[in-house]
């Protein structure tokens, strides 16, 4: 009798979290259709992790390396753990994530969002931090992340977050329920499509050009980060024409990195010598390279990455080799899919 | 802390926990702390005021009670000397003595109340009067949480010390929880001291149906609140942030829209607050009774708000038509040969001064006076028209038990009730007199059917999980209206029954409740009364 | 009593009153006859029901109502 009140109690609960768990898989955002950028984070966790060069970053990275070049090219096995807006302080926590799973030789960091500043918006911080595997990292990284209106709650159950989208389900939600489809390239976002730039605004006037001292501090903890496990940082500027990149925020970045004696980069002030054309590298006018854009400068920071951090060419060995023939399959498989769309709507 | 918040959801639950596990002894201490820790939570500023009406209202029963005690021993000591003139002029004289520390509190009490909520109106009609903008002179107060809930409570206490009712409590602590207890001081019910009492300061053993019963009511309330309150709120703000374009059928639209919202956010909120105060072993009057089943404006005023009209019919009402001076003035009318005047004089003017009063007490505006002073003379008329209603029945005799003909007065009664509150719905009496006025001339009906309806914040799903959520809603009230237990008609059925039910309701509050990001957080509309 | 009554009688010209002892309880009387009742009262009786004394075991029915005016007439 007792046994049979036991097993009824079990089956209710394990009803009760199955029913919540289908729920909270069904309404949660699938980003598989145009804002794919949802998904980068929690992909990297299938990756091989055993990566020389690990790029951390907002858009200025996912969207402007080509790993799948640097590998054909140097023999470097990277990977970009980029999200949309990805804060300073969020940069630090997905380094800290990453760590606990491989240690690279170099680290990539782009300084764009630290004198930037952006104030942190929801749904970049969902984007960012959905995706990141329970841990200590991500709970810190959560609380340090959200704004006024959110609640820690709702990101261990998204489900409390989402539900109102039960009205406005579409067939992805369906068919993604329990897997998502690859979107990225070892976190490059690839896209193909053009738009040259033209009128790129000057930068208005700022009242204070000096860096936030939180921001600084950040960056900071992320060096010391690198340093504490023996990994060589790298900063870089990516070279996109917007947003504007001050002549005063330059000089500050540049001055820490010389008092750190850190390798900075400022490839936006290298963009002829890398080669990049505005009128066909980038999709956007100016503020994201596109796959041409995105591989002529990899091939030129490939270069500078092998010289100056004596990376070595790993293209002899097997299953890395292997790897990456796999991936070249599906690089050359998305390029020709976007590029036949392209062709058909004419743009 | 908002009721249909995580944070209180939290705070409810940790506090349930204790309060089984504390000594029962304490567990009144335990609801003590946790009211002030609540009421921190809305400002610790605040605090001062719930302070300053707890101690001068304990001060004043204290006395109270002490003038009351030495009139007994005196009565008992001097037995044998005292005639009976003599025991009546003294307590007469104790009465009176009592009266003078009753008003001084009331004044106390009632004129904190006045200043922080009535100050600003008093000001800019002033300032009008004599062409003064008021908005310079305003000053800049919020509303502490629940000061006029926890304001009636304590002066209702007083008032009964003074006519004897029971004695005053001389435990400060014991006290100030009756000003405090946190799920009540949100939005009522406003007890009674000799009610509340052995609830309050009982020993509660944990009881499972109490508290499975409690839970169950405040997830009923979360999703009278979450489900459809919160989310036809929308549509509402559409329809009265124009008056001059949702003109007509949308007028009525919107009248009916808020007319559901009131009573599913008010009653959401008492069931949440009953419900909790429920599971933790401690019984609360009701506060509604299917007010929207109410066959007359009379009946429905005794099935809605029915702790604020108890006690202004308790304190206010009867006080002031059972004065002796309007007695004695009705009594020479009456010698004078205006008969009918005379019976009349004294239910008037008290229902009157209520009507105002309650119109005030809803807000410090004029289109809540006008609410006020409109349910009065309504409320009058119809029992001039008593003997009007007799006679027809008296031809009719069969209608009485004619069901069409009740859900004709229920249906009349409902859209009277409705068009009344537009007062309080639409941000000034011109506005809401606009509307009205609109619904009569404006002949647009299409609106209802054509779509027009989508537009206004709401969507064709809302629409759909608003309508299937009144239709449960009221299939409840009408088994509560039969006098049934919805709770425990469930609670007979095999467990897999229970949980189908009670974890569907659940799943409805979870997934169709119009919480966080994405809504507005709608705070409760009876919050900061 | 039979005064009371009358006065009752007047009221509600439909009710047992001699019989029914749950005039508040059944919301026979409401408010409005409750105040035109004590007025009455204090016309015929010289009494004076104060607001105090109106609670439901003073009115649910004519002897205790009666019950009450005796009391009042007596002074305690």
């Amino acid at each position: 009798m007792k046994m049979k009140k036991i097993l009824t109690v079990a089956a209710i609960a394990v009803f009760i979290a199955g029913t919540l768990y289908l729920l909270q898989c069904l309404v949660v955002p699938k980003y598989m259709g145009d804002v794919v950028e949802g998904n980068f984070m929690a992909e990297y966790y299938d990756s091989g992790k055993d990566h020389d060069v690990i790029f951390i970053g907002d858009c200025e990275v996912y969207e402007n390396f080509s790993p799948q070049v640097l590998w054909d090219q140097y023999g470097i096995n990277s990977y970009i753990r980029g999200s949309a807006q990805q804060l300073v302080s969020q940069s630090y926590y997905v380094l800290e994530d990453t760590l606990k799973y491989e240690k690279p030789d170099v680290v990539v960091f782009s300084v764009l969002a630290v004198p930037y500043n952006e104030p942190p918006k929801e749904s970049y911080n969902r984007m960012t931090l959905d995706g990141m595997r329970w841990s200590r990292t991500k709970i810190d990284a959560i609380l340090t992340s959200m704004t006024e209106d959110e609640q820690f709650l709702d990101y261990i159950f998204p489900l409390l977050r989402y539900h109102s989208r039960i009205t406005e389900l579409t067939a992805d939600d369906f068919t993604y329920l329990f897997h998502r489809d690859p979107v990225s390239h070892n976190g490059y976002y690839m896209r193909v499509d053009a738009r040259p730039a033209e009128n790129i605004p000057e930068g208005r006037p700022l009242p204070d050009y000096s860096i936030d001292a939180a921001q600084m501090d950040w960056l900071e903890k992320i060096r010391l980060l690198c340093e504490e496990n023996d990994v060589e940082l790298v900063l870089i500027k990516a070279p996109s024409l917007y947003p504007y990149w001050y002549d005063q925020w330059e000089e500050q970045i540049a001055d820490y990195a010389e008092k750190h004696h850190l390798l900075y980069i400022n490839l936006l002030a290298l963009r002829d010598e890398a080669g990049l054309d505005y009128q066909t590298d980038t999709y956007d006018g100016g503020l994201h390279l596109n796959l041409a854009g995105a591989e002529k400068l990899s091939r030129y920071f490939g270069a500078i990455l092998q010289e100056k951090c004596g990376l070595a060419d790993r293209r002899n060995e097997a299953p890395l080799s292997i790897f990456w023939e796999d991936q070249a399959a599906w690089y050359a498989k998305d390029r020709k899919m976007q590029e036949e769309e392209i062709a058909k709507e004419g743009r | 802390m908002s009721i249909t918040s995580y944070g209180f959801l939290l705070f409810a639950g940790v506090l349930l926990l204790l309060y089984y596990i504390v000594p029962r002894r304490f567990q009144w201490c335990l609801l003590l702390i946790a009211s002030y820790v609540f009421y921190a939570f809305s400002g610790v500023r605040y605090l001062g005021y719930i302070l300053a009406t707890t101690l001068c209202t304990y001060g004043a029963s204290r006395i109270m009670g002490r003038l009351k005690d030495r009139q007994e021993t005196f009565l008992k000591e001097n037995k044998a000397i005292l005639d009976r003139e003599d025991r009546k002029f003294y307590k007469a004289s104790v009465k009176k003595r009592q009266k003078r520390w009753l008003t001084a509190a009331l004044l106390f009490n009632f004129g904190i109340l006045a200043v922080i909520k009535y100050g600003n109106f008093v000001i800019g009609n002033v300032g009008a009067l004599f062409g003064v903008p008021g908005d310079d002179l305003f000053f800049r107060l919020v509303l502490p949480l629940g000061i006029s809930f926890y304001t009636f409570q304590t002066t209702g206490y007083l008032i009964d010390l003074y006519r004897g009712d029971y004695e005053p409590e001389k435990n400060f602590f014991r006290f100030s929880l009756f000003v405090s207890f946190f799920p009540q001081l949100i939005q009522g019910p406003i007890s009674r001291f000799g009610a509340l009492k052995d609830e309050l300061y009982g020993k509660h053993a944990f009881d499972r149906r109490q508290v499975a019963f409690g839970l169950q009511r405040m997830l009923y309330g979360f999703f009278k609140k979450m489900v459809i309150a919160d989310r036809i709120m929308t549509g509402l703000s559409t329809i009265s942030g124009d008056p001059t374009v949702y003109t007509g059928a949308y007028a009525f639209a919107g009248m009916i829209f808020y007319a559901i919202d009131l009573y599913m956010d008010f009653s959401g909120g008492i069931d949440i607050v009953i419900g909790f105060s429920q599971a933790l072993g401690i019984r609360l009057p009701e506060n509604f009774r299917q007010p929207y089943f109410a066959v007359s404006l009379k009946d429905y005023w005794h099935r809605w708000h029915i702790t604020l009209c108890d006690w202004f019919k308790d304190y206010v009402f009867y006080p002031i038509s059972t004065s002796p001076r309007l007695l004695g003035l009705s009594k020479k009318l009456k010698a004078a040969g205006h008969g009918g005047l005379a019976r009349r004089i004294t239910v008037y003017t008290g229902n009157l001064t209520v009507w105002t009063l309650t119109g005030v007490w809803h807000g410090a505006a004029w289109n809540f006076i006008i609410w006020g002073l409109l349910n009065g003379c309504f409320l009058l008329l119809s029992q001039e028209m008593e003997p009007l209603y007799r006679r027809f029945y008296a031809r009719f005799p069969a209608l009485k038990e004619n069901k069409p003909w009740k859900a004709f007065r229920i249906l009349r009664t409902f859209l009277f009730v409705s068009l009344l509150c537009m007062f309080d719905y639409y941000s000034g009496a011109a506005a809401a007199g606009q509307a009205m006025a609109s619904m009569v001339t404006q002949f647009n009906p299409a609106v209802l059917v054509d779509g027009s309806l989508l537009e206004i914040g709401l969507t064709a799903w809302d629409y759909g999980i608003l309508l299937l959520s009144l239709i449960l809603v009221f299939i409840v009230s009408l088994l509560k209206e039969r006098g049934l237990s919805v709770r425990e008609r469930i609670a007979a059925r095999p467990l897999p029954v229970r949980v189908l039910v009670w974890y569907g309701l659940f799943l409805i509050v979870l997934l169709f409740g119009a919480y966080g990001i994405g809504y507005d957080a709608s705070q409760f509309i009876y919050n900061q009364f | 009593m039979d005064t009371l009554l009358e006065i009752l009688n007047d009221l509600h010209p439909d009710v047992d009153f001699e019989t029914c002892d749950t005039l508040i309880d059944d919301e026979i009387l409401d408010s409005f006859d409750i105040v035109s009742l004590i007025a009455e009262i204090s016309n015929e009786f010289d009494v004076t029901i104060s607001a105090g004394d109106i609670i439901p075991d003073n009115f649910n029915s004519a002897q205790a109502l009666w019950a009450l005016i005796e009391r009042l007439e007596d002074g305690e």
